[in-house]
């Protein structure tokens, strides 16, 4: 049985729909991210786990026991904010103590496990300085220990790294995802960085407009996306329109390509063929394979290690992550033929897409 | 919202409107009826518009004298002797703890007989200059919000690149920018002169205020219909902020402490 | 710069005038008797009287009005309520003096509309010992100014409560009363003081109110001096310089414990690394 179960968890503020009926079961010791763009519901559904939100219906139920009714303070919960929590009146080593010295804990217990939590974020020096005498990195982590200092059942964050610039961001997430391997704690964590969100969980639900549009290991999202909302919110995706053809093939602008995905659909059915950057694959027009989409390279953009090639492709934009000196025979303005294993594309049938995503991740990862 | 927390908002509420309700309805009550008598009995009342007048006359001058020393500073004190600013701005704080009964006593003191003329003593401008200090706070405060919303430097700057000499900057550039806050200090100094009876009543002119109390010691329903009128000139006042685009709680510095 | 002229001549010189003229004979002599007076008897009643009521007015004012700016300004209030309050306070906090005392005869003088409705209820406050002209009907109607100011003062503060701060500790399992104790009062704490001690002053200097009021006759600093002033032949004018330069000291003395208190109570705004 799983250990935090979101039953049916249903919110509506006026008649807007915050989240709609979500289902949601987290293991014990298990990292699960909501992820999704802005206003799809994460900090909603967070706030409902920790009990400051209640939901319109369904249940929120820890180890078996139902809390959806159990005020906040009552509920062991760990939480940590975007941003700007700390108490401004107390010291770090003061803001860790708190929630042992309402618990009643005595004092030298509570010393030590203050000073021991301090040591697990890095922070002993800093435990006589106040919030503002300390950078936003470090407030995240006083905030991070104090959330741990009660041994909450759950640990909750809430994009605990959005105001922080990157370089920190990407050792602060690391150190969290290393705490909480360390302690075995049951992590809820918010945020709309998908980057962010694969690198650390366990497993990630994407969330959008108050749905669950899936649910699954980092992997699993990144490689199968099983919805297009999903595809397009997660890293980059070359999108092509697609009609059904012979069994594992299907035609695109008249062109017939080869994607096993497509095997078992009927014939003649409209389709999404999504493809990764770093799959598709770029050649020279002249000796291009003929199933392949021709077009022209408009721009290259310098990613690091790879360049991301933009290729005008008629009805489709399409982008290929190459290796430097890969690119660099492809220049701006040559004619290029794309192309990409059979195995490498993924096909959705179009009728499952709504409207549009809300919302389009930025490019890169 | 909690229920304790509705609790206190009704307690607010009562404490605010209870006595407007009571002396609104004793303003009206005429024996066993409701009527205006009181307030005809007011308005016929030679003495009211005499006093009204005065205090009038006396706001708008407080008023005038107000602005013209304190566009000129708080637009120096930006522009160019921003080293003034704590000086200028504890100045201007001080009439906030400083009783105004102090403040008259001391003025009696020094301006008496012996260094005013006569005819300045007997005149109620000598009042002017106290009002004037008891205003320092609201019109300090109003302009030095105007003036930090607007880009002096860049105005100013602006304005003589284009060929304009200091006053002209002031008067056709500045000034339009900074209409709002000075409107804002103007209502709350003239809420503050139309109820200013410490000093009225120590140096023994007859205000409004003064007004007020004298009708008060002997006609009961009258007083109460001029207590209403009194909160009326008050809420005018306070509107009349609102209305000149400023929101309630942005004034906060300024509003409060008036007549006392 | 004309403001610092018109500064000096009507405040500053006025002010320290009195410290020259507290000290001094109607023949210009050099005497510290009035001085000393202000130490004594119907003095020192006086003053006694006007610090207490300034003190009252100013814990009652300063408590009932943070209570109901928090109620009326939290976030969790219905829109309409803050400009409401904020204007209402405006003009209550604006409307003193004379007509005050007015309001608050129609209101709680012997026939006013509380009184009657209380009488009809059984509970005649001038049967329990009240009377609107005494020391408590003094407070209770400078707390029509008091609470409306510290409602406008106060309101910058709670907006500045995070609402992160109760949600973490609520979060951390503390209850609301826990929540105040440890975080909301001491982070407001500063505020509340400045707020108190400007409600002190605003008690402290009134003199309108009482007036009308009492007619004068509560005995506090400011109805002395008026007294003194007011053409009271036997008296000296320079008992009430003494005694309006001991107002001075007495607002000096306010100021100085609020800045300590403030010290103290905001040590996590300053630096002490
Ligand atoms: N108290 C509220 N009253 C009304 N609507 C609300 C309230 N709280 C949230 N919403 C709405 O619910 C939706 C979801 O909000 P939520 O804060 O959960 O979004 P989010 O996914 O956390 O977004 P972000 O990434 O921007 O933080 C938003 O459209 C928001 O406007
Ligand atoms: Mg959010």
């Amino acid at each position: 049985m799983a250990y935090l179960e979101l039953e049916k968890l249903h919110k509506e503020f006026g008649d807007f729909t915050a989240i709609e009926e979500i289902d949601v079961s987290i293991q014990a010791g298990e990292f699960l991210s909501l992820l999704g763009p802005s206003g799809c519901g994460k900090t909603t559904a967070l706030r409902i786990v920790a009990g400051f939100e209640r939901p319109t219906s369904g249940r929120v139920v820890v180890e078996g026991k139902d809390l959806t009714n159990v005020p906040p303070n009552h509920r062991d919960m760990g939480m940590v904010f975007q941003a700007y929590s700390l108490f401004p009146n107390m010291t770090a080593e003061a803001n860790v103590e708190f929630g042992l010295r309402v618990r009643g804990q005595s004092g030298a217990e509570r010393r030590k496990r203050v000073e021991d939590l301090l040591e697990l974020v890095g922070l002993s020096a800093a435990a006589k300085r106040y919030p503002h005498q300390l950078s936003g990195g470090m407030q995240q982590r006083v905030a991070l220990a104090r959330a741990l200092a009660i041994e909450p059942r759950v640990l909750l964050l809430d994009e605990p790294l959005s105001a922080l610039d990157a370089k920190v961001r990407v050792q602060l997430r690391e150190e969290i995802r290393r705490l909480q391997t360390q302690l075995g704690i049951t992590t809820l964590y918010v945020t709309h960085d998908q980057e962010e969100a694969l690198s650390v969980s366990d497993r990630v639900a994407v969330l959008s407009q108050g749905q669950i549009e899936q649910i699954g290991a980092p992997a699993e999202i990144y490689n199968a996306p099983g919805t297009p909302f999903v595809a397009e919110f997660i890293g980059t995706m070359n999108r092509l329109e697609a009609t059904v053809a012979e069994e594992g093939q299907v035609q695109v602008n008249g062109m017939v390509l080869a994607v096993t995905d497509a095997r078992g659909l009927p014939r003649g059915e409209r389709v999404l063929v999504l493809i990764r950057p770093e799959i598709l694959d770029l050649q020279r027009a002249d000796g291009a394979a003929s199933s392949a989409l021709v077009g022209e390279v408009v721009a290259h953009i310098f990613l690091g290690a790879i360049t991301r090639v933009k290729v005008d492709a008629g009805e489709h934009e399409l982008s290929a992550d190459l290796p430097g000196h890969r690119a660099a025979e492809l220049p701006v303005g040559s004619q290029v033929a794309a192309s990409f294993p059979a195995d490498g594309g993924r096909v959705l049938a179009l009728s499952e897409q709504p409207e549009g995503p809300a919302e389009r991740a930025p490019a890169g990862q | 919202m909690t229920r304790s927390g509705w609790f206190w908002v009704a307690v607010g509420l009562l404490y605010f409107l209870l006595p407007l309700a009571a002396t609104a309805e004793f303003s009206f009550k005429d024996g066993d009826s409701y009527s205006f008598a009181a307030y005809r009995e007011i308005f016929d009342d030679p003495q009211f518009r005499d006093t009204f007048f005065l205090s009038l006359k006396l706001a708008i001058v407080t008023i005038i004298v107000a602005l013209l020393l304190f566009i000129p500073t708080v637009y120096w004190v930006h522009l160019r002797l921003p080293q003034f600013r704590p000086l200028v701005q504890f100045l201007c704080a001080l009439p906030f703890v400083v009783p105004p009964i102090v403040l008259i006593v001391g003025i009696l003191y020094v301006y008496n007989y012996q260094w005013v003329p006569g005819k300045y003593l007997g005149s109620p401008y000598y009042l002017v200059p106290g009002y004037v200090v008891l205003g320092f706070p609201f019109m300090f405060f109003a302009l030095d919000n105007a003036f930090r919303a607007i880009d002096v430097h860049t105005l100013t700057e602006a304005s003589q690149s284009l060929g304009a000499g200091w006053t002209r900057t002031l008067w056709k550039v500045i000034l339009p920018n900074i209409l709002t806050g000075a409107l804002a200090g103007a209502f709350l100094t003239f809420a503050l002169v139309m109820g200013e009876f410490t000093m009225a009543s120590l140096a023994l002119f007859n205000t409004f205020p003064t007004y007020i109390n004298y009708i008060g010691q002997t006609k009961a329903n009258p007083a109460a219909a001029l207590t209403i009128i009194s909160f009326g000139i008050t809420w005018l006042a306070l509107l009349g902020i609102l209305f000149v685009g400023r929101r309630p709680g942005r004034t906060a510095v300024q509003v409060g402490g008036g007549a006392r | 710069m004309p403001f610092l002229a018109w500064a000096a001549a009507f405040l500053l010189v006025p002010a320290g005038a009195l410290l020259i003229g507290a000290f001094r004979t109607q023949d210009g002599e050099f005497t510290t008797e009035f001085f000393k007076d202000i130490f004594k008897g119907s003095s020192l009643d006086a003053y006694v009287k006007s610090v207490e009521i300034s003190l009252i007015t100013a814990l009652l004012g300063g408590a009932l009005g943070f209570l109901i700016a928090y109620a009326a300004l939290s976030p969790g209030a219905p829109r309409l309520l803050r400009p409401a309050f904020l204007t209402f306070s405006g003009v209550a906090a604006n409307f003193g003096g004379v007509p005050l005392a007015f309001a608050f005869i129609s209101t709680l003088g012997t026939v006013g509309m509380a009184t009657r409705a209380l009488d009809a209820m059984g509970l005649n406050p001038y049967d329990h010992g009240f009377t609107l002209f005494g020391f408590w009907g003094l407070v209770v109607t400078y707390l029509y100014f008091q609470i409306p100011l510290m409602i406008i003062i106060i309101a910058p503060a709670i907006d500045g409560l995070k609402a992160e701060w109760r949600e973490a500790a609520s979060n951390l399992g503390a209850t609301s009363t826990q929540y105040w104790r440890y975080v909301g009062v001491p982070v407001l704490l500063p505020s509340i003081l400045g707020s108190m001690v400007l409600l002190f002053g605003g008690s402290f200097a009134a003199y309108a109110t009482a007036y009308a009021l009492t007619s004068g006759h509560i005995g506090l600093v400011p109805l002395k001096i008026g007294e003194l002033i007011n053409g009271n032949v036997l008296s000296d004018p320079h008992q009430a310089y003494a005694l309006a330069f001991g107002m001075v000291i007495v607002i000096a003395v306010a100021m100085a414990i609020y800045f300590v208190l403030d010290r103290r109570a905001s040590r996590w705004r300053r630096s002490v690394q």
